[in-house]
């Protein structure tokens, strides 16, 4: 089955962001399809490559990235959402004469619309939030 | 039928009284992150979960229970706790999810 994914939160906030990738790694473990997780909102911010929490704590951002390696994830960033917060990659920071970009290997920024797909195209759509 | 998600504490939102006024005879809810405490026995929430499972299936992550130190024996009874595997195929048997937020 092909399952979206949207997370509506920032990472280390509730729990949203752990919840839904607990709950991604679970469907890729049964064999199941992840067509993309959407990330909207404060949910932007776990796509920062910049974050440095303690060491003995889990890596948000760099738990999403290595599961999309592993499982060529499509881990989208919503646009409007990302500019609103500081969430840039480097197309958007040259566009807007920034002179640094912080998105996290893995994620790439797009717009609502691959949400409105990832409705129509998957089987599921999971959404976490606070 | 629909799977129902409650991710908040009914001490701290309505989600979880909201998802129960519209949730038809037959769908499922899960109960998850602060959700679960709906499901502990003798809070006051627990008539309304006790009217629920009459109609209703009601699960809560084991893992979002035992990361609050809460024993699994202190679910009220009819209850089914489940893990993220579970949860997953909750989700594949049911046409759709509706995240009470």
């Amino acid at each position: 089955m092909k399952f979206g994914i949207l997370v509506n939160e920032g990472p280390y906030t509730h729990q949203a962001s752990d919840s839904a990738y607990q709950f991604t790694k679970a469907a890729l473990e049964k064999g199941h399809e992840i067509f993309r997780v959407f990330f909207y909102h404060d949910g932007v911010n776990n796509g920062t490559r910049l974050s440095v929490p303690p060491q003995d704590d889990r890596h948000i951002t760099n738990r999403w990235s290595a599961l999309a390696k592993e499982h060529q994830l499509d881990l989208v960033v919503c646009v409007a959402a990302a500019q609103r917060r500081g969430l840039l990659d480097a197309n958007e920071a040259k566009r807007n004469g920034k002179d640094a970009d912080n998105i996290a290997d893995g994620f790439r920024i797009s717009g609502l619309g691959q949400l409105i797909e990832a409705g129509i195209q998957a089987d599921r759509l999971v959404v976490f939030g606070d | 039928m629909l799977l129902h998600t409650v991710n908040k504490s009914p001490f701290e939102r309505h989600s979880l009284q909201s998802c129960l006024r519209f949730a038809q005879a037959g769908s499922s809810i899960l109960l998850l992150e602060d959700g679960i405490y709906a499901a502990i026995q003798g809070t006051q929430f627990q008539p309304l979960l006790q009217e629920a499972l009459n109609d209703k299936k009601v699960y809560a992550l084991l893992p979002d229970l035992q990361a609050r130190g809460l024993p699994s024996e202190k679910i009220i009874e009819g209850i089914t706790l489940v893990d993220y595997g579970d949860f997953v195929d909750l989700v594949a048997s049911h046409s759709a999810t509706q995240a009470w937020l």
